[in-house]
């Protein structure tokens, strides 16, 4: 695929996220129904979430707590007053034939997350334009009956928050960056399963391109279902070579909502919508301002826990991990939580992060389990690292170990000792050894012991034969060194 | 019967039969009245003990309930039962209440005169060639009929006070968030209250103290106390009860056109304030003649949001048609009557890209504006406020044709509605044989004291009241 180059006289990409989120709440944001995922359908329905003539919302407050968490950790401030609106649009999944959202006055405002680094080294901030709470829609299914579509409104009155991004991406890596953040903040700060498959997280794509150097943003589209983060790579790629196509051949951009087709890999227009469409919002009269109290708010900030870009800094600081070992770790908070457990028992961060970026996460995909389930403890895994750090156990002998230990119960120096797999380390039983080695081989004895350093390496080989493999043979070259000194 | 011997009849002695004999008696239903859209003759009396036991009421046909249809006034909505109670009328009935019957109203509380219900206009008790008011125009003739002694009507810009003066009966709008609107089918969201009607004050306060008070399934009504609203019976014992009281008169509900008639009978109601030992105080509400406008503004806006949701896809009515745009249009087209549709495509046109600053935001600037006019004029010692309820008595059915001249109907009304503040009206004379209304207005949750003066003016007015 040729990617146009940004360059002078060339085409800049402009691109902004706007995220939904699904908040891990038991119940809807306006009635007492479940959210439970995968139920039949409309069985998780009330008054309230069918649009019941005379049914009322009222709030969620541990949506509010998750959705200031959200904000928070995102770096946004958080305002003491909020007013939720009314989207007015007609849509047969929308049961009241509005939305209740909030526009003019979000939840939170003025964020952001950083990417990466710059070419010139400095952090890449995008900054997050808004943070605002709403309710989710239903879901039209098209393909399960004959000739007419049917309304699931299970999902009618999840709640969601909608994050915004500023205009600040450049690159269709840098989108699909800027949303796996996004997303692992969102996992860090509990707020959210934040899985694209299952559409608790749902990324739409706006994208324009401008000559480079120009101020003045170009004609948006915006690109939706994408389902992961390489379709968010794929089809920015795709869009921003389409427009810089039709602007070449002196085409204009016109404002589209496009779909992306993952399994042909391409972006077509969706139905074109008749004109912008005016939402008429105005301020939802059934709600009063939802109104939060500073002390409430400083409450939330301080149970976040440590977020991934302190962590981040931390690994590094205290760990001297390079970024993309960190940037795996960090992949999860499961992992990085035992990257950490891992590393304060076997008191080898280094080694424990070749662990678990190695061994440890084969042999967790490969059982299919959660890395917290997985059989090799963290306290085990540290005995196993320091033995392996004190040469007490070769590192074939270590990976042999730890399949044992995945098998079987035990402690990992008794099940290493009674498999004859630690190393001999003690002088006397290495100078035997030695002894026997030199007595049997008489001439390499004499030419060794007459400066032939070039012999060690046999003589090595013979001890460690000589010992059925468990002499440590770093120690042995050491030994018979110091002989021929 | 005379009224006054009515009135002082205990609450309970009016039972569910005596109701049933009077509803038989005047046609409540379509061949006389209209008042009802649906009735319940097997609603028992073995009910809850409470203060209510075995009382009859009715409620307006846009309360949902569970027994009943709830129609709202509409085609729309033929036939709909709601799965859930409205909080009001469950309270209602946990008091031991009897509900008979679902009363006639404007389609979706959209009218003053109780004509543009979907299934024909309600008459007058005293006069079945005219309206008895609206939008709770069927409440307020079963009370006035005597077939129910408590109705709960709805406001949203005078519904229940201006049908309470053309039928001679007491009624009072709480203030906004005194009584849970869970189950009240929203018209103006931010407008409507639940309402009272009584054959006397006393009926009616004791009809606020069972539904008032917070309601943890509407967000916008108050997490106040209910204090106790019913008078105490005006006795002989207190000379002057309302000494000390205030009683403000603001001149822009007097103005140099109201209706001789009706400025006499408020001028005598002042007298008897007087004589009651209350002060009366001329006070000044300057931007009252911009109500009606900002009402007109506010309350379509939000109506065109609340009625979306009529759109045939999960419930009431739908047409039958080949995509979705056009089912939507038709079932709208058949299922809304022309006063919906007007305000519907009123409230879409004030809340639209370019016009919502013009209209919706400044008539949010100017109703802030009528609402810090009353309290300030509450701030300056005056207690009450007293006016006419409206500027005329029961017209005829027909009479009023052009909507602008329907609307100002709620001139005096509106402005409590506006700022949220509790108002009544009483019957204060007669014009003609029609009745006449005067109306209190007080600050947020001071029903109390509004209750105790309407009480006091009712026992000074006598038999005056009615004649």
């Amino acid at each position: 695929m040729s990617t146009p180059q940004p360059g002078p006289g060339t085409w800049e990409l402009v691109i902004g996220l706007e995220v939904h989120c699904q908040l891990k709440t038991r119940s809807k944001i306006f009635c007492g129904c479940a959210t439970s995922f995968g139920d039949a359908p409309n069985s998780n329905t009330c008054p309230v979430c069918l649009g019941l003539p005379g049914a009322l919302p009222v709030l969620n407050a541990h949506a509010v707590a998750l959705a200031t968490r959200a904000s928070l950790a995102l770096g946004c401030t958080v305002h003491d007053t909020s007013v939720f609106a009314r989207k007015n649009y007609f849509y047969p999944d929308l049961p009241k034939g509005y939305q209740i959202s909030q526009f003019d006055r979000p939840l939170a405002t003025n964020g952001g997350l950083v990417v990466g680094t710059a070419a010139d080294g400095t952090p890449r901030l995008i900054r997050v334009h808004r943070v605002h709470m709403e309710e989710d829609a239903g879901k039209s299914v098209h393909d399960r009956f004959a000739d007419v579509s049917a309304i699931d409104l299970n999902r009618a009155g999840t709640p969601l928050v909608e994050i915004v991004s500023e205009p600040d991406i450049r690159t269709a890596a840098e989108a699909a960056s800027y949303a796996r953040r996004l997303k692992q903040i969102l996992e860090y700060a509990d707020v959210s399963d934040a899985n694209m498959e299952e559409g608790s997280l749902r990324v739409d794509v706006n994208i324009s391109v401008r000559r480079a150097g120009d101020e003045r943003l170009g004609t948006k589209t915006e690109i939706k279902n994408l389902n992961s983060f390489s379709a968010i790579e794929r089809a920015v790629a795709i869009e921003f070579e389409r427009q810089c196509r039709v602007l070449e051949s002196g085409g204009v951009i016109e404002q589209h909502t496009m779909l992306y087709d993952d399994k042909r890999n391409q972006v077509r227009s969706a139905r074109s919508k008749e004109g912008s469409h005016d939402y008429r919002y105005f301020p939802e009269p059934d709600l009063p301002p939802l109104r939060l109290d500073a002390a409430w708010v400083a409450r939330q900030r301080e149970a976040l826990p440590e977020l991934p870009p302190a962590r981040r800094a931390r690994f590094a600081a205290q760990y001297g991990l390079a970024e993309a070992e960190i940037d795996q770790l960090l992949a999860t908070q499961a992992l990085a939580d035992r990257f950490e457990a891992v590393a304060a028992a076997a008191g080898e961060p280094r080694k424990a992060a070749n662990w678990m970026l190695g061994t440890v996460l084969a042999a967790v995909n490969a059982a299919g389990v959660a890395i917290d389930a997985h059989p090799v403890s963290v306290e085990r895994l540290g005995a196993l690292i320091r033995l392996e750090a004190s040469g007490e156990l070769s590192n074939t002998a270590a990976r042999q170990l730890f399949i044992m230990l995945e098998q079987h119960d035990g402690e990992p120096v008794e099940m290493a000792r009674a498999a004859g797999l630690l190393q001999v380390r003690d002088d006397s039983a290495l100078v035997a050894w030695i002894d026997a080695v030199l007595a049997e081989h008489p001439a390499e004895a004499a030419r060794f012991l007459g400066g032939e350093r070039k012999l060690q390496g046999v003589l090595v080989g013979l001890v460690m034969k000589k010992s059925g493999g468990a002499a440590d043979p770093k120690k042995v070259n050491q030994l018979l060194g110091a002989r021929a000194g | 019967m005379s009224e006054r011997l009515e009135e002082s009849e205990a609450l309970d002695a009016h039972t569910v039969a005596h109701a049933w004999s009077a509803y038989d008696r005047v046609k409540g239903g379509a061949d006389g009245l209209n008042a009802f859209l649906a009735i319940d003759r097997d609603a028992s009396p073995m009910v809850a003990e409470g203060p209510l036991h075995g009382v009859p009421v009715a409620v307006k046909d846009n309360l949902a309930t569970l027994t009943l249809p709830t129609t709202c006034g509409s085609r729309m909505l033929e036939g709909y039962v709601s799965p859930f109670e409205a909080t009001a009328v469950r309270r209602l009935r946990e008091a031991g209440a009897v509900l008979i019957g679902k009363t006639n109203m404007d389609e979706f509380a959209m009218g003053s005169s109780s004509e543009n219900s979907a299934y024909g206009p309600v008459r007058n008790p005293l006069d079945h060639s005219r309206v008895p008011g609206g939008s709770s125009g069927g409440s307020a003739a079963a009370v006035a009929a005597g077939i129910v002694r408590i109705a709960l009507g709805s406001e949203t810009g005078g519904s229940v006070r201006q049908p309470a003066a053309f039928c001679g009966i007491v009624g009072v709008k709480p203030t906004y968030g005194r009584v849970s609107r869970y189950g009240l089918v929203a018209y103006a969201s931010s407008l409507d209250n639940v309402g009272v009607f009584g054959r006397c004050v006393r009926d009616a306060a004791l009809g606020l103290e069972v539904i008032a008070g917070p309601d943890r399934f509407d967000a916008t009504c108050a997490d106040v106390p209910v204090p106790p609203l019913v008078p105490a019976r005006s006795g002989q014992s207190r000379h002057m009860p309302l000494t000390g009281l205030v009683i403000g008169k603001p001149r822009e509900y007097f103005p140099e056109n109201l209706d001789p008639r009706i400025a006499v009978h408020c001028e005598r109601a002042l007298a008897r304030l007087v004589e009651l030992g209350a002060e009366v105080r001329d006070v000044s509400l300057p931007s009252t003649d911009l109500a009606v406008p900002v009402y007109y503004i506010i309350a379509p806006a939000e109506a065109s949001s609340n009625l979306a949701r009529y759109d045939g896809v999960r419930y009431g009515l739908r047409a039958e048609a080949a995509d979705l745009g056009t089912m939507y249009e038709q079932t709208r087209s058949r299922g809304f009557g022309t006063e919906v549709t007007r305000r519907i495509l009123l409230g879409t046109y004030v809340l639209s890209a370019g016009y919502y600053d013009a209209y919706y935001k400044r008539a949010q600037a100017v109703r802030a504006l009528i609402a810090d006019e009353f309290t300030r004029v509450f701030a300056t010692g005056v207690h009450l406020l007293f006016t006419p309820t409206a500027p005329s008595p029961a017209f005829r059915i027909g009479e009023v044709s052009d909507p602008y001249e329907m609307y100002l109907s709620d001139i005096y009304t509106v402005t409590a509605n506006l700022a949220g503040i509790p108002a009544m009206s009483q019957p204060i004379g007669r014009v003609d044989g029609m009745p006449v209304g005067g109306q209190f207005m007080a600050p947020h949750f001071e029903e109390a004291i509004m209750l105790r003066a309407a009480a006091a003016l009712e026992g000074a007015l006598g038999a005056e009241a009615h004649q």
